[in-house]
């Protein structure tokens, strides 16, 4: 293990692997990734894989349809099938309250340059997706270049691209303390010894919380258990993810044929509890069944449960802290984490090596809090 | 050839694959499965996850306990959604 590093990065999700690949790729390979336990095993490992460009802030709209354009290039300059499909995201909306944030949303996006549609109930069985049960729906809204990717091949690709280029991944070794010296990063203790460099990468998801901590900083992140569960596969039927926040559901059908989804429960308490619950088996086999009805007779395979790493406005945590110079924010994905993820490392890339990121993220800086952010995300499953 | 013996039934992944993943650096059952499938099919690994496990040592030197389990996640046998939805519409009553 490498004792100095240009920097540590804590955490080898989606955001912890692409950072060292944009850090590397832009000349900094002298990077160290820290990872508690594999690749992939926290929220990475755990999500719906779905790319969304439909948001009802500017700046979460924006890093996303930033994050499209490089998506749309990634297998070519990872070289790797990461099962990216752009198959299309559509929102459906059954009361008053969608249909006046569904205006709002479609408007900010046009103006971002989004080409996202408005769908009638008929439009949706004819174009969109053929079988879904309309009933309750006034209408949707579609956006046919939103897609998805698997996360564990994406978070793969991004660490063994990353690898080729010189940084080093430590597997199965847990950050215990962030370092600080006189307002200064200085390096990060693990089990296995000290890693010393002059910036450090809270990209912890739900744990950046305990790990800002060590290192005096208290950030405004909830974790919430959020549960998910898959089918066996079928034959291809349904293109686009189906989401809508009222009736509360999110699915899609992979590449591989299986149906993928889940719905978060208001009655959850916030808490890094991760185990699955037959609660959540039955409702979500309710609303699939209702939503889709010809899965009736498909199995449900296995279900697991992972963590969001909410903050107050639905928005991550990205840059600097005031108090501890060289200490990076990576967190606070509220959910929507990997599908930003490209452009987001790609910005703390420009921003660790000096330049200045070509899309504004100082408004998403942890100061935003103190100044009482207020304005959140609705659009969140 | 013995590359070419499928290990994995439900997801079809064979032996030669799933040494090739361990050479890459993939040391233990859950990120084989998580890169491969194996595991995730309908059988849930109960056929190949012993295998995969000795694959794993004999590839590594490590021992069958330092390896570990993939966690088991639940469902226990694979479920019909329509079987679950009428379950739960009943107790909604
Ligand atoms: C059920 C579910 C569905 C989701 N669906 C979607 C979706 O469809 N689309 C989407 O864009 N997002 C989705 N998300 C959100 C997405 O998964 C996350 O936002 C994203 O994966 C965050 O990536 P990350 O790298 O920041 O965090 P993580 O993947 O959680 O990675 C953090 C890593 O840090 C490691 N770590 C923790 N503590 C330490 C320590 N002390 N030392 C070293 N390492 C440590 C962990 O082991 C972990 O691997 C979903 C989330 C869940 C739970």
């Amino acid at each position: 293990m490498r004792r100095t590093a240009d920097c540590v990065i804590i955490g080898g999700g989606v955001v912890g692997s692409s950072l060292a690949y944009y850090l590397a790729k832009r000349g900094m390979t002298n990077c160290v990734v820290l990872e508690a336990s594999y690749l992939s095993s926290g929220a990475t490992g755990r999500c719906g894989g779905g790319i969304r460009q439909q948001w009802s802030t500017e700046p979460n709209a924006r890093l996303a349809i930033e994050s499209m354009a490089l998506w749309k290039g990634l297998e070519d300059e990872l070289d790797r099938d990461i099962e990216f499909l752009q198959g299309g995201y559509l929102v459906l909306g059954y009361t008053d309250d969608d249909v006046r944030q569904f205006e709002a949303n479609v408007e900010l996006q046009r103006g971002l340059g989004l080409d996202v549609e408005v769908l009638t109930p008929t439009e949706i069985r004819d174009r969109a997706a053929p079988g879904l049960d309309t009933r309750g729906v006034r209408l949707a809204t579609y956006c046919s270049s939103d897609g998805s990717a698997n996360p564990f091949l994406t978070t793969q690709a991004y660490a063994d691209a990353a690898r080729r280029l010189g940084v080093e991944f430590e597997l199965f070794t847990p950050v215990g303390r962030v370092l600080v010296e006189g307002g200064r990063v200085t390096g990060v203790e693990t089990e296995r010894g000290t890693v010393s460099a002059p910036v450090v990468v809270n990209a912890a998801g739900s744990h950046s919380l305990l790990l800002a901590r060590t290192a005096g900083i208290e950030l405004p992140i909830t974790p919430w258990r959020r549960e998910i569960l898959v089918t066996e596969p079928v034959e291809r039927f349904l293109d686009p993810m189906v989401i809508s926040f009222s009736f509360g559901i999110y699915f899609r059908q992979t590449r591989h044929g299986a149906v993928i989804g889940g719905f978060a429960d208001p009655d959850e308490q916030p808490g890094f509890n991760q185990t699955s619950s037959l609660d959540f088996l039955t409702t979500m086999s309710r609303k699939l069944g209702r939503l889709m009805p010809r899965l009736a007779s498909v199995k449900i395979v296995r279900q697991w449960a992972g963590l969001y790493d909410a903050t107050p406005d639905g928005q991550p945590i990205l840059g600097h802290v005031p108090e501890v110079d060289g200490f990076i924010q990576a967190c606070g994905f509220s959910g929507h984490g990997f599908m930003i993820a490209p452009k987001v490392s790609s910005l703390l890339a420009q921003l660790i090596t000096g330049e200045r990121p070509d899309l504004d993220i100082d408004r998403l800086n942890l100061r935003r809090f103190a100044d009482g952010a207020t304005a959140g995300e609705r659009s969140v499953v | 050839m013995k590359d070419d013996v499928v290990i994995c039934r439900c997801e079809d992944v064979t032996y030669g694959q799933i040494v090739e993943a361990v050479r890459s650096g993939l040391t233990t059952t859950e990120e084989i499965k998580r890169i491969l499938r194996c595991g995730m099919g309908p059988c849930q690994g109960r056929t190949c996850t012993r295998l995969i496990t000795r694959i794993i040592a004999e590839e590594t030197g490590r021992t069958i306990e330092e390896i570990g389990r993939p966690a088991v996640r639940p469902p226990a046998r694979p479920i019909e959604i329509g079987v679950l939805a009428g379950r739960s519409d009943e107790e909604n009553r």
